[in-house]
């Protein structure tokens, strides 16, 4: 399997989300991530769609996310044209005795302190979903009491946009 | 944006032929479609709703009211829209379908919220299956009263997301001439299917202002109905060079009535043809070139050409599981040239070599054009020994059928009947199973639109309600539904309809007191032990007992239809006769026939199409001589 993020313009309407998810778990295809949210335009919502599948079957999700009337292009992102980020909050157990490994932690990966208690730390992160789990592997001996993690967002680099002028190539909506 | 919303033309003669366009419809309604496409400013929802259905050229809507869409009714009362009553909203939903399938337009059918909406969820999966253009509107709860459970609501744009092509809520009065003319346009143009608009009864209580022609604002829908040039050249060069090379017809070609432009491309190639269940009717049986159906039930020849082929050439057509039987075994030898207008069926089960995504009607014309300039550039393929293989297989296995050897009635000889008798100009529907297979096999289909069924979604109960449909749209012509005793009993309420509407559809029940087709794979499959397949009275050791229950005559008279029987081979020309000069009121003719018929040629599910057998226990010999 290997992880394809798809960014796709959808039509800012109720529904819409319920559509795509339907469309993933009723022709099988897996769903590793799913984010949502306004664009630059406010009729267009942006989903990022991180998909764990092999090039044939990718192809048959785009052509079916492309028939869903709502949608309005998809442009698949690789890895390296394109910037990839999570958000991650985690709840850290953080004893007196214990708190300066959890500050120095959060610094190396340079992370920030949102919630302090006396017996934990809320760390806010965000990076590529390799570093958020690097950061979570270091955090687990010390207690990790919860997290709640987004899912990836992505723009492509360069100049190009996915709308307006000088755009990127969407996904073939031919075969 | 990447698009601009398309704007719907804006003179008043573009609007009817917008109109016309999007539903057919001719001369009689597109005055009917211009009076109501006058502004009206002060009206309510449902007479925006009725503006709408007349201006987009609407002739007939089946349905049944209900306290959501109620006041849908009331402005309808006085429409030049016909409205039929049913007696249950599957028949509406089967009904739109027969009509649109008979007649190329857009079948509409309404209900109400809650039970009424959720009856339609049969016929739209039907319809999605098959891609046939239907739009259903629904009433729903009072805005206000959405998402509280409130008496007869259903969620009923979730429920059928996945089995319409598109679907809508409207939330303000003034959406709905917008919604109509929207859900029609995406019904009718690139792949057809069904599209639900779903009305809350606030909204169509509401006042609001009409104009039309509305503007549509699909900015992501842009099917592609011109085919690629480059790609239509490299398929002919295919063809110019192909030595083994089959013409795969799906239902694609009747949807885009693309069939003259098929039978121009046939001659052009000498190919064979295979039409599929969905294609019945696009190409003449009675051509030599016509191979017969492949898939399960089809020919021998038709199957085995697919399968030895060394390129075929799929034309709105798309390797439904029926058709290819054990994929990774189908055709192991053939390039593929696959053209279809939905990009996402090529390459979803075969691969293909050259795709084509078009519009059949274009893309076939385009293909006759450039194989044209192959031939005069001196490249035509020699088929003589193709079709000397394929004269062989087709001598050695015709179809065929035994007389049951207990003496009882073959029913399919009762269908072969019926198809010389009424003959090619007649439609035939049929509901799934036994009696769907024989009605593909035994009848010759020489037209389009004269062979309706449930093939996608293999909807038993699809034959009375389609039929009625077919018949309501298709007045002049003879329209028989042929249904087994299985699926007639799950909709046959809807001769009540036909009886009292004036829709004199002909019935032919295959009676052969079973669920016959899962009584065939009990027979073969699970040692003839018959677990819930028999639908006649019988004792308590299974034996049969002499009472008719139903009783199909009373039933139909009951019905207020002609009821006839027959239960022998000398009866049945003179029955299916009777039943030709009754024009004045439904027919339903009871045949009884044998239980033990089987459908041959098959192949087993999920087995190789290179393991078709031709009958019980008779493997064809291919002589792998190959061309």
């Amino acid at each position: 399997m290997s992880r394809h993020t798809l960014s796709v313009l959808v039509e800012n309407k109720s529904g819409v989300l319920a559509r795509v998810s339907a469309l993933f778990s009723r022709r099988g295809f897996n769903i590793e991530s799913l984010a949502v949210g306004p664009t630059e335009n406010p009729d267009l919502s942006r989903m990022t769609i991180v998909v764990d599948a092999e090039s044939q079957p990718l192809e048959q999700i785009t052509k079916q996310l492309n028939k869903l009337v709502e949608i309005i292009k998809i442009v698949e992102l690789d890895g390296g044209a394109a910037v990839q980020r999570e958000l991650l909050l985690v709840k850290v157990r953080a004893p007196m005795a214990e708190r300066t490994q959890v500050l120095q932690t959060a610094e190396l990966f340079r992370a920030r302190v949102v919630d302090v208690n006396p017996d934990t730390v809320t760390l806010e992160a965000t990076g590529t979903p390799d570093k958020l789990q690097a950061l979570l592997a270091v955090l687990a001996p010390l207690g990790i009491k919860e997290i709640a993690q987004s899912g990836t967002v992505a723009l492509g680099r360069g100049p190009r946009a996915m709308s307006g002028a000088g755009t990127l190539r969407p996904v073939e909506r031919t075969a | 944006m990447t698009s601009t919303p398309h704007e719907a033309p804006g003179s008043e003669a573009a609007t009817r032929e917008a109109a016309a366009a999007l539903t057919g419809v001719e001369t009689t309604a597109r005055s009917v479609a211009e009076a109501a496409a006058q502004p009206a400013a002060g009206i309510t929802g449902a007479q925006s709703l009725v503006r709408s259905l007349e201006a987009v050229g609407v002739d007939v809507v089946f349905g049944i009211p209900g306290g959501a869409i109620l006041p849908a009714y009331d402005p309808l009362f006085d429409s030049h829209v016909r409205h039929v009553l049913v007696r249950h909203e599957q028949g509406a939903g089967h009904a739109a379908t027969g009509y649109a399938q008979a007649t190329g337009r857009v079948g509409v059918c309404m209900a109400t919220s809650g039970p009424g909406a959720t009856n339609l969820v049969t016929p739209l999966a039907d319809a999605y299956m098959d891609s046939v253009p239907v739009v259903a509107i629904t009433g729903q709860v009072p805005s206000a009263a959405i998402g509280t459970d409130a008496f007869q609501e259903a969620d009923i744009r979730g429920i059928t997301m996945p089995i319409t092509k598109h679907n809508f809520l409207v939330t303000h009065a003034e959406e709905i001439p917008q919604r109509i003319a929207e859900a029609f346009h995406l019904a009718a143009t690139g792949r057809p299917g069904p599209v639900l608009v779903d009305i809350p009864k606030d909204v169509l209580q509401a006042t609001t202002d009409f104009a039309w022609p509305p503007r549509l604002d699909l900015p992501g829908y842009k099917p592609t109905t011109r085919p690629h040039g480059k790609q239509v050249r490299e398929a002919a060069g295919l063809i110019a060079g192909a030595r083994r090379p089959v013409l795969y017809v799906g239902g694609g070609v009747l949807k885009a009535r693309a069939t003259e432009e098929l039978a121009a491309l046939a001659a052009l190639t000498g190919a064979p043809v295979v039409t599929t269940l969905m294609a019945r009717g696009a190409f003449p049986d009675s051509s030599p070139q016509h191979l017969g159906m492949p898939g399960m039930h089809g020919t021998v020849a038709a199957v085995t050409a697919l399968q030895k082929a060394d390129l075929i050439v799929a034309l709105g057509a798309r390797f439904d599981d029926r058709v290819t039987g054990q994929l990774s075994s189908f055709a192991p030898e053939a390039l593929v040239v696959h053209a279809d207008i939905d990009p996402a069926e090529i390459g979803k089960n075969r691969k293909a070599d050259v795709p084509i995504v078009g519009d059949a009607k274009e893309t076939i014309a385009q293909l006759v054009e450039a194989l044209r300039a192959e031939h005069e550039a001196g490249r035509t393929p020699d088929l003589t020994a193709w079709w000397a293989q394929l004269d062989d297989w087709r001598r050695r296995y015709p179809l065929g059928y035994d007389w049951p050897e207990d003496g009882t009635l073959s029913p399919q000889y009762v269908i072969e009947r019926l198809g010389a008798i009424a003959g090619p100009d007649a439609i035939y529907t049929s509901g799934v199973g036994q009696h769907q297979m024989w009605a593909a096999q035994f009848i010759a289909y020489e037209k389009p639109g004269t062979w309706l069924n449930s093939g996608g979604l293999g909807t038993m109960g699809y034959a009375v309600p389609a039929a009625m449909g077919a018949k309501y749209g298709c007045p002049e012509t003879t329209v028989w539904a042929i249904d087994g005793d299985g699926c007639f009993q799950m909709t046959n309420q809807e001769l009540a309809t036909c009886a009292i509407e004036g829709i004199p559809v002909k019935v032919a029940v295959i009676n052969n007191g079973n669920l016959g087709m899962v009584r065939q794979w009990q027979t073969l499959f699970y040692e003839g032990r018959y677990s819930n397949t028999r639908l006649h009275a019988r004792n308590a050791d299974g034996t049969p007992k002499p009472v008719r229950i139903p009783d199909f005559v009373a039933l139909a008279e009951a019905l207020g239809c002609v009821g006839l029987r027959c239960e022998t081979k000398e009866e049945v020309d003179a029955v299916i006769q009777k039943a030709m000069e009754i024009d004045d009121a439904p027919v339903v003719i009871d045949f009884v026939v044998g239980a033990d018929a089987q459908v041959w040629p098959m192949v087993a599910a999920g087995a190789s199409n290179d393991d078709i057998l031709a009958a019980r226990d008779l493997r064809p010999v291919f002589g792998d001589g190959q061309v």
